[in-house]
């Protein structure tokens, strides 16, 4: 690959680094004692490995430019290939940024929620996690895709399960994350196996070629129906997504502000490599799958899920519900199987981070200055944190699609691929869940600003440390920036969504 | 009929206990024999690879040294098929990985909730809901 702003040496090997920093510098940081020189480790190497996504990310700007890495030197198909294009180099990009703000937050909320001893076990596994989820988003070789996928998985369970001092709740609902996550992998691994059994490789470029000329086998088929069943469980793709809310509502702050804005979407991005690279999303059965399981489950998703999110009174639990419907929204641009809907569903993709990361991070903020989380509490904040509450409000109007925000730009070019494809009633379902989405935020809003003052006395809460209200201004901010500028993200939706339509990994 | 079965023997052993490890998983409350029914359930793919390498006729893929350097590999020679072998060594890995990590959370619930039956577990968490008002 040529460099790009770094040096031609570290360049060459960018594709391999930034995976395998994280998961080296996971080691020292859990041999170091000290949480705060751990915390410092992780946010280095996370750095390190968002710089790197930058070089990427530049150097496959240009149309069709595609980064092939033999890791070790053994070329592929017989070797680990690392393959990136523009659809994985922005989800590495977003993945590193993302990472990096909500490690900047960690401090402060990690500090809080996790005992003394456990700090530096904390952010190693971090690490593991993180490492494993850039590695799934950068191989392109399905078994390696698999190991790291469990990597990040089976870490995500040790950092879910530490939000136990908090509420005990975390440990079952890390142990259901287990049993379902495990049972969504090993449905992947039986996909791969039947496609290896049939094309005889594991490359993934190697694949789309042999199954390309293939025209049609059955065990091959079945073996995307494994994938997809075992991806859309890590994905939440509605109804398996039972796993998602009590994660997300009992893990620690720090964890649900990572897992809202990488892991789902690391999973979809998956989903998108195996529907549209590896097989064509032209063929019969690929193009059944997606307009009668995937896009009738999105809608599905988005209107039920949005309804349960409705009956919560636990607002991390809300939000949870709420994620799995914005993976409905991105599920729909999947399903309309056309470039432009596909753009629209990358676009969701990178603007519900940016609005998830906010909302969580500021939830952070309310937790740590009065430990609350149900509705009924949030009383009066508007008046005892008017900042962090004011960032709130700015995710949560995007979360809804106000305009001049990034929601309503997504939602603006989801509704527009809908009817460029004719499908005026996915235009009324993204319509019908926006309205419920008013509903559920509106009940918080209102908590937030709308009490008369003297009602309910906060008394004075704890200073909202810089290192949260930084990341969060950056994230609120964003939505707005973005919202009225979105020409960037537009664009690097589209190259994403070219890449895996027109080109990809198939050479 | 039986023939048939006779044939593809293996693959039915696969998916009996594929299907034995599923429904142990969904029809237990007890934590611990859940984790056994997942273990159950990823070996049966283990298995399913392992079968797959499996060349009628075909020994182990080890070649006689001095074939190999003087390149005198008879043409007519089977081997079997070692990638998936290699493939099932690390996704063991991640079994066990997978295991002690449930089997850990198991015991940490056992501490904090007294009990490892789902069905308790979840009245228990209910009632914390209801106690803390969400």
């Amino acid at each position: 690959m040529e460099p790009q702003v770094l040096p031609a040496a570290l360049a060459a090997h960018a594709p391999a680094l930034l995976v395998m920093i994280p998961l080296i510098m996971s080691a020292p940081a859990a041999m170091i004692k000290n949480g705060r020189v751990a915390w410092a480790i992780a946010v280095l190497s996370v750095l390190a490995s968002l710089v790197l996504a930058a070089e990427i990310f530049l150097a496959t700007r240009a149309d069709g430019a595609i980064i092939s890495y033999a890791m070790g030197g053994w070329e592929p198909p017989f070797g680990i290939e690392y393959r990136i294009d523009a659809l994985n180099a922005a989800l590495l990009l977003l993945l590193g940024s993302t990472g990096f703000l909500a490690l900047m937050f960690a401090g402060p909320s990690v500090a809080d929620e996790i005992a003394r001893g456990k700090r530096s076990l904390f952010y190693s596994a971090f690490l593991i996690c993180f490492a494993g989820l850039s590695g799934v988003a950068s191989t392109g070789d399905a078994f390696n895709l698999f190991v790291f996928l469990e990597i990040s998985s089976i870490a995500t369970y040790a950092i879910i399960a530490m939000g136990w001092r908090n509420d005990r709740q975390a440990l079952t609902a890390s142990f259901n994350y287990l049993v379902m996550g495990t049972i969504g992998a090993t449905f992947f691994v039986i996909g791969v196996g039947f496609i290896y059994m049939t094309t005889g490789t594991l490359n993934m470029a190697d694949q789309a070629q042999a199954i390309a000329a293939m025209n049609g086998n059955r065990a091959v088929e079945v073996g995307f129906a494994f994938i997809l069943v075992g991806i859309g469980l890590k994905a939440a793709l509605f109804p398996l997504h039972q796993w998602l809310p009590n994660a997300y509502a009992y893990a620690p702050n720090f964890v649900t502000t990572f897992l809202a804005t990488t892991a789902t979407k690391v999973a979809f991005y998956v989903i998108i490599r195996y529907s549209y690279d590896v097989f064509s999303v032209h063929t019969g059965f690929v193009s059944n799958a997606m307009i009668w399981v995937i896009t009738p489950l999105a809608i599905a998703g988005m209107l039920v899920a949005s309804t349960q999110a409705l009956f919560q009174n636990n607002v991390r639990r809300l939000f949870a519900y709420s994620s799995v419907a914005q993976v409905g929204y991105m599920m729909l641009g999947l399903g309309m199987a056309t470039s432009l809907g596909l753009a629209a569903g990358m676009l969701h993709l990178i603007n519900h981070a940016m609005m998830k990361g906010a909302l969580f991070m500021a939830l952070g903020a309310f937790a740590l200055s009065y430990g609350i989380r149900r509705i009924e509490d949030f009383k009066g904040l508007g008046q005892a944190m008017p900042v962090t509450s004011a960032a709130f409000t700015v995710g949560a109007l995007s979360l809804v699609g106000v305009p001049f925000t990034v929601g309503f730009i997504s939602k603006f070019y989801l509704i527009q691929a809908a009817l460029d494809a004719g499908w005026w009633w996915a235009v009324a379902a993204i319509l019908i869940s926006s309205v419920i989405a008013v509903f559920y935020v509106y009940r918080i809003l209102v908590a937030i600003w709308v009490t008369p003052q003297g009602e309910t006395d906060k008394g004075a809460p704890r200073r909202v440390p810089l290192a949260i209200a930084v990341p969060l201004g950056v994230l609120a901010l964003a939505n707005l920036v973005f919202g009225v500028y979105a020409d960037p993200i537009v664009s690097i939706a589209r190259a994403a969504a070219d890449a895996a339509v027109y080109g990809g990994v198939t050479p | 009929m039986v023939e048939i079965v006779a044939e593809r023997f293996t693959y039915a052993v696969i998916l009996v206990l594929m299907m034995v490890g599923l429904y142990a998983v969904i029809a237990t409350g007890n934590l611990v024999k859940r984790m056994v029914g997942l273990s159950i359930f990823q070996t049966s793919v283990f298995l399913l690879y392992i079968a797959t390498a499996k060349v009628f006729g075909g020994g182990p893929a080890i070649f006689d040294y001095d074939d190999l350097t003087y390149g005198t590999i008879p043409e007519d020679a089977i081997y079997a098929n070692p990638l998936p072998h290699v493939l099932i060594l690390t996704a063991i890995v991640v079994g066990v990985a997978t295991l002690a990590m449930g089997l850990a959370l198991v015991v940490r619930i056992r501490e904090v909730y007294g009990t490892i039956e789902d069905d308790e577990l979840s009245e228990i968490d209910h009632d914390d809901e209801l106690k803390k008002g969400v």
